[in-house]
């Protein structure tokens, strides 16, 4: 156990249980599983990438490199978890990953010995040849040996959400600097969100041993916390991190509500996505401490100064029995003190410098810490690490110590303001990339500004915050900012130990050495973003943010051209990685999107029927009867009974749009190809409407109910899209006409009854309104009442060719008005019917619907051209008459019928001549439409032939290479039954 | 990103539908040029770097047409009017 005496911000008097590869550990509430792993002397938590050397924590935060583990098991189990984030629960459960066949005794630990050949730009090189060896040999291999953790692949079983939220100042980061800037803004009464990807607020000041106002650290963020927590104006968000920074001050964060818990407790989600929108945002990241490059940096005990120091400060946790720190910077030192303060046995500092600053050396003298000024760690021993090798001018000597802690210097953590395509510019006096150009609204503070001494940190803080609230339109408060010492921050820069011997890495998660950045400058690859992508650098799950630094500097030295000049790779969202499920959030599954029922659903369910979804409706599909043996057999049923007696179909999903005013004639006429001011009152006119560019848009019948008042409908799948195009018409191109717009395709049910007997049906349905030819006759509307006073709108309309009627009454009463209509039709045998049925009855008589209106074909195509009107202009007019689109070899609308009438046709078969070859050259045109045809005994197509109109009779090939088919049709009219549309006008 | 439409106040961008340039106007179908005209008009955009007028729907809101002037570099929204140029009032 490696758990010092006392101290941390941990419950000692509470034990969890967790286990790690299959053994029982304990920890305490506070802990994270880093902290309660080392707590426990394990040390060694993974294999590495390529090498498969063996690997330790190398942090105390998301920038974690090594310690990636599977978390949880079942359809819980989550990959590549970063083991320094992961807030310790009771019962959790974690698996060490790429290792076989296990941790300890890594059988792919032999691919270190393939150094050579796994080197930057491996990919490249030699998996080049044979190609067809890529698929089979090559990447499964790869994938085996080098890989992280592996999917649940089962359903996630819990749920997500999604959430907006609106602020005045959003504070990113809770360490000393975003504590004193919400105190600044929240004071002011600006409304405050402080995020924090921690469970704990305080970030660096739980690890250092500083006062702040007389007092220690902690009690500062103890006392911040509870002043903010009381303020109504202010929300905390611990364990949320904000991942993105996007347009209009809009900010992505992940809040992580039950990842510390093993179930999510009833109703809460696992995790939240929340939108924040701030006027202004203070950015208080803070910096990450980075590694400096030497041989055996990677071995299990080597971590950064600062996590060394965290883990003995805030957790508790001695990393190994004893320790020693190797840095170029202050802050380095101060971190292996603080260490020392908690009761970490300290060997030795190592530094780089000749000196150190002499506050910090009389503070190492007090605590009796042994510093080596101008020394470097040249080597390290054992799988877990037992020893280091320092030199020094006078000679080298070899320290036994179990953690090895190194700072080169701080980093700042200036990921965000990036995302909007701001360039970090590097400062020489501090050695680290400051934030250059920064996203709207958005201000740094802090140690993310280079603003590394503590009392900087706290005044830049407050400034900010008080600043950002000032430019949200509130008062400054008056309060000064906490007082702090002066915190020493000086360094050396210093990236690379230039010795000889085992690999010296950059970046750790990638396997990326020093070497490899060597191989990319002499082969070229010297751009900061092509050593990313030849070396892998800086890719994967923390995104360089511990080896961009190293990696750059090295590859600057290389080049000689200086760090400025060689700049650094784009960071982009999201900071750290965002699982899926959150970013889907509820919509998946049924809630993919939403489920429109029509008016009838009920009904039809308990009728049976089957569903199907046309857009965002559900529809029934057809209506089983017990018996039948699939649902052709269904569908079939319903044609014939339709056709020879009575069929009723639910329509409501058709778009519905209600035009009136005085000027609803000429608006008509100039978005429909054809007459609509002309139309009588009580009719109705099928109308074709173009784009602008001269396809055809939409169709649909039109009714003029009153002068000034028509109701048009649209198909199911174009209502959104005509009422918005109908919309701009009005508003921009023609704002001079009176006309007033509403979709009514809610608010009316419409119910289709179809067949010879229909009249009959609708003659018990209406108040007594004449239902006969001559009282309404074909194309005719009539408004009258139904079932007893109900308003209804009657339509004589045919879709299936049959004398038919589509009745409408207000939504609510759709389910009355069906089950009324079922009694009426009971003496004919009425049958109802669904999209299957709707498609065989209009393919049968030789409509058009969406497979022909498909984006590609004009009216002229469709066999529609004659209803264009040559006495207007109207939307598409000019375009259509394009000379290709006039062409007469363009395919246009015709009918198919298999010469062999046993034998099926498939829509999306390929029209050619007999015995020309199947090229793309010789493709003649194509089928949209099929159906078996009970009235006819076979199956019939639609489609589109060049020239089809002259070559009816004509036998074409029909070639369908994707499932399979490729037989003979014959050209035929669309119309395959009534041609001359008696039936519908009887 | 946000779109502060004159009747509804700032939305997030996922309301509106997007339809493009806004100084087109439609040609006159009777010129003698119409076909070129509206050849033009149909597909010839430019894409400029900067400030841009453009037409969005608040298809979720307010159902107006605008005229959103944006940076197309930055995304910033510049101004944003009503298409229709009207008598249009926005209640109080
Ligand atoms: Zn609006």
């Amino acid at each position: 156990m490696t758990r010092l005496s006392t101290g941390g911000l941990i419950d000692r008097s509470r034990t969890l249980s967790f286990t790690f590869d299959g053994v029982a550990y304990t920890g305490h509430p506070g802990d994270t599983l880093a902290s309660a792993l080392l707590a426990n002397g394990v040390r060694l938590v993974g294999r590495s990438f390529k090498y498969h050397r063996p690997r330790g924590i190398f942090t105390c935060g998301s920038e974690e490199p090594n310690a990636l583990v599977e978390l949880r098991t079942g359809a819980r189990k989550e990959p590549n978890t970063r083991a320094t984030t992961v807030e310790l629960f009771d019962g959790l459960v974690a698996q060490s990953q790429n290792r076989w066949p296990s941790l300890e005794h890594d059988a792919l630990s032999v691919n270190q010995w393939l150094t050579p050949f796994l080197g930057a730009g491996f990919y490249y090189k030699t998996f080049m040849w044979p190609a067809s060896f890529w698929e089979k040999v090559y990447e499964p291999t790869i994938r085996r040996a080098a890989g992280l953790g592996a999917a649940s692949e089962l359903v996630d079983p819990d749920t997500y959400e999604k959430a907006f939220a609106f602020c005045d100042v959003l504070v990113i980061g809770s360490g000393a600097t975003g504590l004193a800037a919400a105190l600044a803004a929240a004071r002011s009464g600006a409304r405050v969100i402080l995020a924090d990807e921690d469970f704990r607020l305080g970030g660096r000041l739980l690890t250092e041993n500083v006062a702040i106002d007389g007092a220690p650290a902690r009690d500062f963020v103890a006392r911040a916390e509870a002043e903010l927590s009381s303020l109504p104006n202010v929300r905390l968000m611990p364990r949320t991190t904000v991942f993105g920074a996007y347009d209009g001050s809009e900010y992505a964060c992940v809040e992580r509500v039950s990842d510390h818990v093993a179930v999510p407790a009833a109703f809460q989600p696992r995790q939240r996505l929340w939108r924040i929108i701030a006027k202004r945002a203070i950015l208080a990241t803070g910096a990450f401490d980075r590694p400096i490059v030497f041989p055996g940096n990677d071995r299990p005990g080597v971590m950064t100064a600062q996590a060394l120091a965290t883990y003995a400060q805030r957790f508790g946790v001695g990393a190994g029995a004893n320790a020693a720190v190797f840095t170029n910077n202050d802050a380095g030192v101060a971190a292996a003190l603080a260490a020392a303060n908690a009761g970490l046995t300290l060997e030795a500092v190592i530094d780089v410098r000749d000196a150190l600053p002499s506050p910090l050396a009389a503070k190492a003298k007090a605590l009796g810490v042994r510093v080596i000024t101008g020394g470097e760690v040249i080597a390290t021993k054992g799988k877990r690490l037992s020893a280091i090798t320092v030199r020094t001018k006078s000679g080298t000597q070899t320290l036994a110590v179990e953690a090895l802690g190194i700072s080169g210097g701080a980093t700042p953590n200036l990921n965000l303001t990036c995302h909007l395509g701001g360039k970090p510019v590097y400062r020489e006096d501090i050695a680290a990339f400051v934030p250059g150009a920064v996203p709207p609204g958005m201000s740094c503070a802090g140690a993310v500004a280079g603003q590394f001494s503590l009392s900087d940190c706290l005044n830049a803080g407050t400034e900010q915050g008080a600043a950002a609230a000032a430019d949200a339109g509130f008062a400054r408060a008056a309060a000064p900012a906490p007082k702090a010492e002066e915190t020493p921050t000086g360094i050396r820069a210093f990236w690379q130990v230039k010795a000889k011997g085992d690999l010296a890495f950059v970046d750790l998660q990638n396997d990326v050495s020093a070497k490899d950045v060597g191989i990319a400058h002499k082969e070229g690859f010297r751009a900061v973003e092509l050593l990313k992508r030849y070396t892998t650098m800086g890719m994967a799950t923390d995104q360089g943010k511990n080896s961009n630094m190293a990696g750059l500097a090295l590859m600057a030295e290389l080049t000689g051209q200086g760090i400025a000049a060689t700049g650094t790779t784009v960071f982009r969202p999201p900071y750290t990685p965002v699982a899926l499920g959150v970013l889907a959030g509820h919509h998946r599954e049924k809630d993919f999107r939403p489920t429109r029922p029509t008016p009838t659903h009920a009904w039809a369910e308990g009728q049976g029927a089957v569903f199907v979804e046309t857009g965002f409706w559900l529809r029934a599909a057809y209506f089983p009867k017990p018996g039948e043996k699939d649902w052709l057999e269904s569908v079939n049923r319903e044609v014939k009974a339709t056709r020879e007696s009575v069929g009723v179909i639910d329509v409501s999903t058709f778009g519905k749009i209600d035009l009136q005013g005085p000027d609803v004639g000429t608006f008509l006429d100039r978005v429909y190809i054809n007459m609509f001011s002309t139309l009588q009152v009580g009719k109705a006119r099928y109308g074709v409407m173009l784009r602008e560019d001269g396809l055809v848009m939409d169709d649909g019948t039109t009714a003029r109910l009153a002068d000034t008042h028509y109701v048009m409908t649209t198909t199911t799948a174009n209502a959104g899209k005509v009422f918005q195009h109908l919309e701009f018409c009005l508003q921009v191109l023609w704002p001079e006409l009176d006309v007033q717009l509403a979709s009514i395709s809610e608010q009316w049910a419409q119910i289709a009854v179809s067949g010879p007997r229909s009249r009959e049906v609708l003659a018990k349905l209406v108040d007594g309104h004449d239902v006969s030819n001559a009282g309404l006759p074909f194309m005719g509307v009539a408004q009258t009442t139904v079932l007893g006073g109900i308003e209804a709108r009657i339509f004589r309309l045919s879709f299936s060719g049959e004398l038919g009627y589509e009745i409408a009454v207000p939504a609510r009463q759709g389910e009355r008005l069906m089950e009324t209509i079922m009694e009426a039709g009971r003496p004919f045998g009425i049958t109802p019917y669904g999209t299957e049925t709707l498609g065989v009855l209009r393919i049968e008589k030789g409509h058009v619907s969406g497979s022909e209106l498909n984006g590609q074909t004009t009216a002229r195509d469709l066999g529609l051209g004659r209803m264009a009107s040559t006495k207007k202009d109207y939307i598409g007019r000019v375009l259509s008459q394009r000379p290709a689109f006039q062409d007469p070899a363009r395919p246009i609308f015709v009918g198919f019928k298999p010469v062999d009438k046993a034998q099926r046709l498939r829509a999306g078969a390929h029209l050619l001549t007999v015995g020309a070859q199947a090229t793309t050259h010789n493709d003649e045109g194509y089928v949209t439409s099929v159906a078996y045809s009970p009235t006819l005994g076979h199956f019939i197509g639609l489609g589109f032939l060049k020239r089809g109109l002259e070559r009816i009779g004509e036998q074409v090939r029909a070639y369908d290479p994707v499932r399979g088919s490729d037989i003979l049709v014959e050209v035929c009219s669309p119309a395959f039954v009534d041609p001359e549309g008696e039936k519908q006008r009887v | 990103m946000r779109i502060p439409c004159p009747y509804c106040g700032s939305r997030d961008a996922h309301e509106f539908a997007y339809l493009g340039d806004a100084t087109l106007t439609r040609p006159d179908p009777a010129a003698s040029d119409a076909a070129e005209a509206f050849h033009a008009y149909a597909y010839l955009r430019e894409n400029p770097e900067g400030a841009h007028r453009e037409y969005w729907y608040h298809a979720n809101g307010c159902r107006r047409w605008l005229v959103v002037t944006r940076n197309t570099r930055t995304h910033e929204i510049l101004g944003v009017a009503f298409a229709r140029p009207s008598t249009d009032e926005v209640p109080a």
